[in-house]
């Protein structure tokens, strides 16, 4: 049953992604967006990340996708009738894309992975474990990146402002 | 889906859409798009290697989150630039933004 799901969850992200690249609509593509951020959602919960699963429904799905959304919106015309993403570099794209994926497959299926170890520690949740490591063992990291963060957030706001 | 190769190669096809995306596509949100799946499949590849790389501790997801807050820093600067290109040429055609005078 959890295989079957496993394998709806995978199918949705492959079709919703390729459905990104392809689609010539730019709201198509944001609006398949929004699937594939929620089957990798998906995904972190089969790999018991339950607060990662959670952060990226609410951080991608909320906020990142409505940003993006915001953004198609915001610069595009309001006489022309749809926002038509044109493509270019067809043949080039798609050899680099598929070199790097046949590159990859060889290495993932050329490599001697290790056996899987079942810890029982796995199943008790992740927010307090993140929790600590936040806060001891990356507590510099998570000062400058929330600095870096401030920053940006600032910066963006500043660049888009109207300018008088 | 208890083995880790299912989870590398959903991330492999999601990376290698998400450079596709970032070579054909001329539209610069678009390209955004192309980023953001690029940056989830690296966050796949994290989180499994840490769930089967036999380890007790949860430093993959400690950097899937730093990999997170960096994708919106990243899409909200970004975000601010194309609606500056935008107001500017009239366009968010990348092929069209040439010049680096504003």
């Amino acid at each position: 049953m959890s295989s079957l799901f496993f394998l709806f969850l995978v199918v949705m992200i492959i079709t919703s992604a390729v459905m990104v690249v392809i689609s010539s609509q730019l709201i198509h593509s944001a609006v398949a967006l929004l699937f594939t951020l929620f089957g990798v959602a998906g995904l972190y919960v089969f790999l018991y990340a339950d607060f990662m699963a959670a952060t990226q429904v609410i951080i991608y799905v909320g906020g990142i996708l409505v940003l993006i959304i915001f953004g198609v919106m915001l610069t595009n015309k309001i006489n022309t009738p749809s926002t038509v993403s044109s493509s270019a570099n067809q043949i080039i794209g798609f050899l680099a894309s598929s070199f790097l994926l046949l590159l990859q497959f060889a290495v993932i299926f050329k490599t001697d992975w290790p056996e899987q170890v079942f810890d029982e520690s796995w199943g008790t949740g992740s927010t307090a474990k993140i929790g600590n490591l936040l806060l001891q063992d990356y507590l510099l990291a998570f000062e400058v990146i929330s600095i870096l963060l401030l920053a940006a957030l600032i910066g963006s706001a500043f660049l888009s402002r109207r300018s008088s | 889906m208890n083995d880790i190769q299912s989870y590398l190669v959903v991330a492999s096809i999601l990376f290698s859409l998400g450079v596709f995306a970032v070579i054909t596509k001329r539209n610069a949100i678009a390209i955004l798009m192309g980023i953001e799946l690029i940056l989830n499949a690296a966050n796949i590849n994290f989180i499994a290697f840490n769930r089967f790389g036999g380890m007790d501790r949860l430093d993959g997801h400690v950097f899937a989150i730093f990999v997170i807050v960096l994708a919106a820093a990243e899409a909200a600067v970004a975000l601010a630039i194309i609606i500056n290109l935008f107001k500017s040429i009239g366009t968010v055609d990348v092929d069209q933004a040439n010049e680096l005078r504003g």
